[in-house]
């Protein structure tokens, strides 16, 4: 009887009912490490860690700032990976994951500029700079908010998919050009000077806080994609039903 | 070979039969330029100091407005089912496409772009640059448009989006573009940024038509 081979994790997981199991098995586990990291990171960011000697208290802000830029690349990053797993491997799972990341991803950047942004009117004197990082952050908010209006302009969700993934991988060549352009562009300007964080050496009191941050950042995207991810499973699952019932209905309607 | 060229010449009879041709491009530019005194007031010297900044940006807008139609009009009549099962590669076929759109917009821009510059009052030297790096970046920027164009092109309103897809991609070009003449016309030497602008524009050669065939052909099965 058992002839075919048993298929890869891998393989088994593109079966939505398979993936919602190990998802409901991954979900709680998650949020639980998610509140806990937070709950530490958080205590250690605005508690123990001390006040930086040049910035004082807004130094606090990194620990909420950092961890939010390394996400917003991070998820554009998995976003490209899955553009490949629908455009090559044709994994019926990618596209849903890619559509779950992108709102998320987006939101991390948006996290991202903003607290930059709260952060650099007491320590620059302004809102805003046309700085090399912060226009190519900018740069890449603008990116994650096409892809979510190309996501919502085609309605069918294999189409879309795949303009989607074409897109994605676009602009996965062009980021380190629009990030080197950028930083050249920068560097040609010469505007005042700007204070940097710290410097190459961060105490480790402040490291160890920034890096639970990190983690705590990470496990928050994992839970919100498995979340989202699941709630997109549904909603294709409840449009395909209501085709199903409207076909039904008018077979047995006729012509009403 | 005959194929490509067939395809250029048609885009180019269209762009003439439908009134869109070199002509009409020009005087869009020339309005274009008319209209930024009373935006920003007859102020000789600012003017200059932007117009190098003016001129990319109207390459950037004449581009994209042509755009939408690039594929469009092909999409609803057929054609490009056709051109799929042509035996000439589809990515040759939309680079054939980009070509003929830049020789009705880029081109005729890079061209005219000195007479503009004198009414700009941008500086002598900086003409010639202006010229050249006209020439060797608005490729980029239709080439940036096909990807655009190839992926919304079943949407019935897809000019908007177009441009929200469009637009962070050609930050490269702008940025490369407007430096040469910015640096020409301080008497500077300009040609690092021509050449990563050079550079901009190959890598678009290789990028977009393969990504524009990929978006038509994924838009079908």
């Amino acid at each position: 009887m058992e002839t075919a081979p048993k298929p890869s994790l891998w393989l088994r997981l593109a079966n939505p009912a398979a993936f919602n199991a190990l998802a409901n098995v991954l979900l709680w586990p998650l949020i639980v490490g998610t509140i806990a990291a937070f709950g530490y990171g958080l205590y250690g960011a605005f508690m123990t860690s001390p006040a930086d000697y040049q910035q004082g208290e807004t130094v606090r802000i990194m620990y909420i700032h950092v961890p939010a830029a390394w996400l917003s690349l991070f998820v554009y990053a998995g976003m490209a990976v899955s553009a490949l797993g629908t455009l090559v491997f044709r994994h019926p799972m990618a596209d849903v994951a890619q559509k779950a990341a992108a709102p998320v991803g987006a939101g991390f950047t948006l996290i991202c500029l903003l607290t930059g942004s709260f952060w650099g009117k007491p320590m620059w004197g302004t809102w805003w700079e046309w700085d090399a990082r912060l226009t190519s952050v900018l740069i890449l908010f603008l990116i994650y908010l096409g892809i979510i209006a190309l996501w919502r302009a085609i309605d069918e969700p294999q189409r879309g998919a795949r303009a989607v993934a074409i897109m994605t991988l676009v602009g996965a060549v062009n980021l380190p050009i629009i990030k080197f352009s950028v930083d050249w562009w920068y560097t040609l300007h010469q505007p005042a000077s700007v204070f940097r964080m710290g410097g190459p050496t961060i105490d480790r009191a402040m490291l160890t806080p920034l890096f639970v941050m990190g983690l705590a950042y990470l496990l928050l995207y994992l839970v919100l994609l498995i979340v989202r991810m699941k709630t997109e499973l549904m909603v294709r699952r409840i449009e395909r039903l209501q085709i199903v019932a409207a076909d039904k209905q008018a077979r047995q309607g006729g012509s009403r | 070979m005959s194929a490509i060229l067939a395809v250029i010449r048609r885009e180019l009879t269209l762009a003439r039969r439908i009134g869109a041709g070199v002509e009409l491009g020009i005087v869009f530019f020339l309005i274009l330029i008319s209209v930024v005194p009373f935006a920003i007031g007859a102020d000789q010297k600012l003017i200059g100091r932007i117009a190098p900044a003016l001129l990319w940006l109207a390459a950037l807008l004449a581009t994209l407005l042509g755009l939408d139609r690039l594929l469009q009009a092909d999409e609803e009549d057929g054609i490009v089912d056709h051109l799929q099962l042509a035996e000439t590669p589809l990515m040759l076929v939309l680079a054939a496409k980009a070509l003929a759109h830049w020789l009705v917009t880029g081109l005729p821009l890079s061209l005219v772009a000195p007479l503009l510059g004198l009414m700009l009052a941008i500086e002598p030297q900086a003409m010639l640059p202006l010229s050249i790096s006209l020439l060797i970046g608005t490729p980029a920027l239709t080439l940036i448009g096909l990807i655009g164009a190839s992926l919304t092109v079943s949407l019935k309103r897809g000019g908007l989006l177009l441009s929200v897809l469009v637009l962070p991609l050609s930050i490269p070009t702008l940025i490369f573009g407007a430096t040469v003449v910015k640096e020409a016309a301080a008497g500077r030497a300009y040609s690092t940024p021509l050449m990563l602008l050079a550079g901009v524009s190959l890598i678009m050669l290789v990028v977009a038509p393969l990504a524009a065939a990929g978006a038509l052909r994924f838009a079908r099965n």
